[in-house]
């Protein structure tokens, strides 16, 4: 201890050019964390929110308690699944860079997060996610073309050209529309989720946040409310490492795991190997079956790896060791299941590199398609006086006055 | 019909509407079992249960967070803030949230949420219990604003704002909620009994949103406000004698732009009340209507009485207050200017 008060200020273990160390993150071998029932008390299991659920081990075999004994077929989808959004945010990168669309946000090495847990909960089962989760849209039945032109602001743009690209939303897919702003999301999980037990159904919610929005006063509100209500919900903290710049450190993830930032009010917290498909696919559906049976909310803190830049407006060579990644002890999600299918003898190298073949055709094809509704330099263009519309269920006559104006500042050529 | 003041009056729309609509639910901080501090949800819990009236944490900003969710969920939350004062935490999710849903989903999410606060001074509140944030939130779109100042309009607004599929900010001006107020803190306190819109139907009846009243007619000048002033502006042009026409605008956003136009072009003068400060206040945006609509009838320059742009002070809460005295002045210098 020092002899005055000090400021300690969080930083990286590694900013560019030096080598990457990930010493300080604790890992549990796979298998060895103990898989209580859902009705255990959280008090007896505050373990879980700092040791780690892991299944898959080092030989890519799927070991231990939470091993959730997928079938191979339904591991296989899992792998599509995950590759389809890899490929998918592949191209829309390019694509942005090429300037064709003005923004894009890849999901690149967080790929298992979305998956595992969307195939863990059940369709009725509402998703409020962040903006790295388009895997959940995937799954739950949008087409890439819509996803494509919601990226365009085309006339098939299902945001009408009112939103930047990838906030997506989807209401027959049961996943939530994207705001932008951070964490605002949670609450509202919660509240869906407090509405649904109101109601008698036996559906969830489950939410979606980064380490780094946390620290939002919207993540501290939605912990309140799920624990004094035993909401129905499943609240995620996507533990990527890194917001934009800042480390998880900043957040203040440091001292303690961001699992345990629920059991000061009693949330059981989940620590899970987010690279990981079948451990986040256990824990999911533990926490699900929990909710579901009037166990409240579960807190599960994901930890990951953000492959990629923040988006496309960042560079992040700029402010942490480029090969970073490969020195995350967590490897690659994609890799690790695929591993772990070639082990268990139910996929081969072949097999996977026709999977890929297939699937970068099926989003060129997607991507081809989506071009014919219009992009942001050729027809066709959405109607600008639109953007009127759902303002309001009933819209009040000064927007009606200020559309007829802006119609006819069109009709007179436009112009700024 | 019965007499209610205006705490009943809003207590009966929720009563009224709950019975109706099982999706209505209410929550917010002691509504539940001890009914609200100012007892507009009293009994509602008894009633309903603990599940459509629902006691929540200290957090404005989870209130509301929660009640989007609720109403994306199919139900229709009226959240109620305990002051106006406390709306900031939750003006996050008001503004980016609630206001916005159904425009960036293009219509596939929207929520319901109705928002019931307690606004204004009067009532020795100090600078936490006493604002009028209303221009704050006229200034969003997506949402409705709305303040009455009566028991009928409370109960009549409300059962619109709750039934209404877009989300509606409804402020309470709490100085009346017992009885008109004209502004004058030394005379006694009078109750709604006496006053015709004390009598307030006991079933379901709704005032529509976007509509204003003209509660006085009159020849010489047009005063648009809303809120407890509006029973000061009757006080204060009785005293001038003036023969002035009072528009009570009941809504601020949609506002009623024909009503308040139609009447200065009549009069030719204006001025324009409001307890909420002055400066880029909602009585701004009425003078650049009526500027704008009325440019060509008007006699005078458009005249303003609102609260000083300084916090709500204790100790000064009548020099600040905008009462009797000032808006008769106010009425003087519009009457007496020439164009």
């Amino acid at each position: 201890m020092s002899k005055q008060s000090r400021l300690h200020i969080p930083r990286p273990t590694a900013r560019p050019g030096e080598e990457p160390d990930f010493s300080f993150l604790e890992l549990s071998a796979a298998g060895a964390v103990d898989k209580p029932s859902v009705g255990a008390r959280t008090r007896d299991i505050e373990n879980l929110s700092s040791d780690m659920v892991r299944v898959l081990d080092d030989d890519h075999r799927a070991v231990g308690p939470w091993n959730p004994d997928l079938d191979p077929q339904k591991l296989q989808v899992a792998l599509r699944w995950m590759l389809l959004n890899r490929v998918f945010d592949e191209r829309m990168w390019q694509i942005q860079r090429q300037g064709r669309i003005s923004f894009y946000m890849q999901a690149l090495g967080e790929e298992a997060v979305s998956v595992g847990a969307a195939m863990a909960l059940r369709h009725g089962d509402m998703c409020f996610p962040s903006y790295r989760n388009q895997a959940l849209y995937m799954v739950r039945g949008v087409k890439l073309v819509d996803m494509m032109c919601q990226c365009l602001s085309n006339t098939r743009d299902m945001c009408k050209g009112r939103q930047l690209p990838v906030m997506y939303h989807s209401r027959a897919g049961n996943v939530f529309s994207i705001s932008g702003n951070l964490a605002t999301q949670y609450p509202h999980a919660v509240g869906w989720a407090m509405a649904s037990a109101i109601k008698g159904e036996d559906h969830i919610a489950a939410s979606w946040v980064g380490d780094g929005s946390t620290a939002e006063a919207d993540f501290h509100h939605a912990l309140t409310f799920a624990a004094v209500y035993q909401a129905p919900v499943i609240l995620n903290v996507v533990n990527n490492q890194w917001a934009i710049s800042t480390f998880q450190g900043t957040a203040g993830g440091e001292r303690r795991a961001f699992a345990a930032r629920g059991l000061g009010l009693g949330i059981p917290g989940i620590r899970v190997d987010g690279n990981d498909l079948l451990a986040v696919y256990a824990v999911t559906v533990w926490a699900a079956d929990r909710a579901r049976r009037g166990g409240g909310p579960t807190l599960i803190e994901l930890v990951t790896y953000r492959g990629g830049a923040h988006s496309t407006s960042d560079d992040p060579s700029k402010y942490r060791p480029k090969d970073e990644w490969k020195a995350f002890p967590l490897g690659d999600p994609v890799e690790r299941l695929k591993q772990h299918l070639i082990a268990e003898g139910h996929w081969t190298e072949a097999k996977h590199e026709k999977l890929v073949e297939e699937l970068r055709a099926l989003v060129l094809a997607a991507w081809k398609e989506a071009q014919t509704y219009g992009t942001m330099t050729e027809g066709p263009f959405i109607d600008p006086t639109t953007m009127f519309d759902d303002v309001y269920a009933e819209p009040p006559e000064r927007l009606e006055g200020q559309r007829r104006r802006m119609l006819e500042i069109e009709r007179n050529g436009g112009g700024h | 019909m019965a007499q209610m003041n205006m705490i009943e009056a809003i207590r009966s729309a929720m009563d009224v509407v709950m019975d109706r609509d099982p999706s209505v639910v209410v929550l917010g901080e002691d509504v539940g079992y001890f009914g609200g501090v100012f007892r507009c949800t009293d009994g509602l819990q008894r009633k309903y249960g603990e599940h459509r009236v629902i006691d929540a944490p200290i957090a404005e900003g989870g209130i509301i967070g929660a009640a989007i969710g609720m109403g994306v969920n199919g139900l229709r939350p009226v959240a109620e803030i305990q002051f106006a004062d406390y709306i900031y935490p939750g003006f996050d999710q008001i503004v980016s949230e609630l206001a916005r849903l159904r425009y960036r989903s293009c219509g596939e999410f929207f929520s319901p949420v109705t928002i019931r606060t307690p606004c204004g001074g009067g009532i020795r509140g100090g600078q936490t219990h006493s604002q009028s944030p209303e221009g704050i939130f006229t200034h969003v779109s997506g949402i409705k604003t709305v303040m009455p100042s009566n028991p009928y309009d409370a109960k009549g607004l409300l059962i619109a704002a709750i039934e209404s599929d877009d989300p509606v900010v409804f402020f309470e001006p709490k100085r009346i909620y017992n009885g008109p107020f004209d502004g004058d803190p030394e005379k006694p306190a009078v109750s709604w009994a006496s006053h015709p819109k004390g009598e307030v139907p006991e079933g379901h009846f709704t005032v529509p949103i976007g509509v204003a009243e003209t509660v006085r007619e009159g020849s010489e000048i047009t005063i648009i406000t809303y809120g407890t002033l509006v029973h000061v502006a009757v006080a204060a042009a009785e005293a001038v004698g003036a023969d002035a026409e009072i528009i009570d605008l009941r809504s601020l956003s949609p506002v009623d732009t024909a009503t308040m136009t139609e009447s200065v072009k009549k009069t030719g003068r204006c001025l324009i009340a409001h307890e909420a400060t002055r400066f880029g206040g909602f009585g701004a945006e009425l003078a650049a209507i009526i500027q704008k609509d009325c440019f060509y009838h008007l006699e005078a320059p458009i005249g303003r009485v609102a609260g000083w742009d300084t916090p709500y002070p204790h100790a000064f809460e009548w020099q600040y207050f905008p009462g009797k005295k000032r808006l008769a002045a106010g009425i003087r210098k519009v009457l007496e200017a020439a164009a």
